[in-house]
């Protein structure tokens, strides 16, 4: 059961941060409401105002300007799971949208709302550090740009302004000597760690960037340069002999915790696995399209 | 405690109106409502489940605008301006829909707790894709969970049906 709340339904960004403004943390933005209303429902948290967004105009549009992908904070999974172009653009994206939860959350989730509810068992924000996605933030009087990897704070908590809302994700187009993959495992409804690899090499097969990030496993998704720098500079057949060490890293700083999802030293055990595979079916990605 | 504190006195009232199973309903709702509880309690129908309540299991799907939803976990005021389907609406005219003859035909259920579920997910799959191969199904239907048996019945009732909604004449 529902507790009795107001709503509002604000058309503007600014008006909604006015809202925020004014009632504080007696009130929360509504979008989805797929792991808002869940919470609510437990009885986990309460509020006095829902503010509803979804009255806001053009914040559900997915455009590409200048090599960048942008994503508005209302697009719904579902809609991301079957747009063409982040099927051209970042097929790796499109594959793990499709994937979240099963058709029904992705119907009414937003990425915007998966990003800003900040659980740790969640896919979006793990792809979104490895692609060097960049989030904009706004505010009556102010619009910021966050990268991915300054969002999240703690679980369920994220560094937006009070009075803050989540308005767009901008996503760089991946290089053409590129390949993205990301990788999840889970036997609940949720994953137990998630997983994500950028890799560009050079024209002499040496990898010039790696990027790895680890998600859900620990409270919040997270970057691990220490593994990166492993894989960096080396030829694909030498990072290949180093990726159990980098994965062991991996494993180390995904801060994994023990948990219904698993045991913290067998979610390690297994970023390393994931982090194996994602390397494979990136090479397999790029030997196919030569 | 912020002002504007929600008392019990200043309860607020949302009109909406929308299609439920093609008939066009006003009516009101507060906020809080969920979707599931203006169905059963408000129009009576019961045919769409509460199970797990948690987005999971998929008993309380109903399309809105064909598409599905979990109505345990939809705000009644959402469906303002919108068509929502229930299993209810699914027969037309006394005759059953392709999706629940197979269903009966190929033993596509036990219990039945799931069924209403399962056949208005199975129809927005073949809505959207009238021929989907088997993974494609599979894929779409995850979402929605049979504790009775396995799943290949319901998977046979799906296929079939979808070969009946393709059959020309219909």
């Amino acid at each position: 059961m529902l507790r009795r709340f107001r709503l509002e339904e604000p058309e503007t960004v600014k008006d909604a941060s006015a809202l925020l403004a004014r009632y504080g943390e007696a009130s929360r933005i509504y979008a989805g409401g797929t792991e808002l209303l869940l919470a609510m429902k437990e009885g986990l948290i309460q509020y006095e105002r829902l503010i509803n967004v979804k009255k806001i105009p053009g914040l559900d549009r997915v455009e590409l300007e200048n090599g960048v992908v942008r994503i508005g904070a209302l697009t719904t999974h579902r809609s991301l799971e079957n747009d063409p172009l982040l099927r051209q653009q970042l097929p790796a994206f499109g594959q793990m949208e499709r994937n979240i939860a099963n058709v029904r959350v992705r119907e009414m989730g937003t990425l915007g709302g998966n990003l800003c509810f900040a659980e740790p068992h969640a896919d979006p924000g793990t792809l979104l550090m490895v692609l060097g996605a960049k989030l904009m933030a706004e505010k009556t009087s102010s619009k910021r740009e966050i990268a991915a990897e300054q969002f999240f704070v703690d679980a369920y908590e994220t560094c937006l302004e009070p009075d803050e809302l989540l308005t767009e994700i901008r996503i760089p187009s991946t290089p053409r000597r590129a390949g993205v993959a990301y990788l999840k495992f889970g036997y609940l409804e949720r994953p137990s760690v998630g997983l994500g690899l950028f890799l560009a090499w050079n024209g002499a097969d040496t990898i010039t960037e790696a990027r790895v990030a680890v998600g859900c496993a620990g409270p919040k998704p997270r970057r691990v340069e220490e593994s990166e720098g492993l894989l960096k500079g080396k030829t694909s057949k030498e990072a290949s002999a180093l990726l159990g060490r980098a994965g062991e890293i991996a494993g180390r700083a995904a801060d994994a915790i023990s948990d219904l999802h698993g045991a913290a030293d067998y979610k390690q055990h297994i970023v390393g696995v994931l982090l194996k595979r994602a390397f494979q079916q990136i090479l397999q990605d790029r030997s196919s399209k030569a | 405690m912020a002002e504007g504190t929600a008392k019990a006195e200043d309860r607020q009232f949302i009109p909406i109106s929308f299609t439920l199973n093609g008939t066009t309903q006003q009516t009101q709702v507060e906020p809080h409502e969920l979707l599931i509880d203006v169905i059963r309690n408000r129009f009576g129908l019961t045919g769409t489940k509460r199970s797990c309540d948690v987005q999971v299991c998929g008993a309380c799907t109903v399309l809105v605008d064909g598409r599905p939803m979990s109505s345990c976990t939809t705000l009644a005021f959402e469906a303002r301006g919108h068509e929502v389907l229930t299993i209810e609406g699914l027969a037309k005219n006394g005759k059953l829909h392709p999706l629940q003859a197979a269903f009966i035909e190929h033993g596509g259920f036990q219990c039945g707790f799931c069924t209403p579920g399962m056949i208005l997910a199975a129809k927005a799959l073949l809505d959207q894709n009238p021929e989907p191969n088997r993974e494609e199904i599979i894929h779409f239907m995850e979402g929605n969970i049979c504790r009775c048996t396995g799943y290949k019945k319901i998977l046979e009732s799906i296929v079939a049906a979808a070969k009946i909604l393709r059959s020309p004449g219909r």
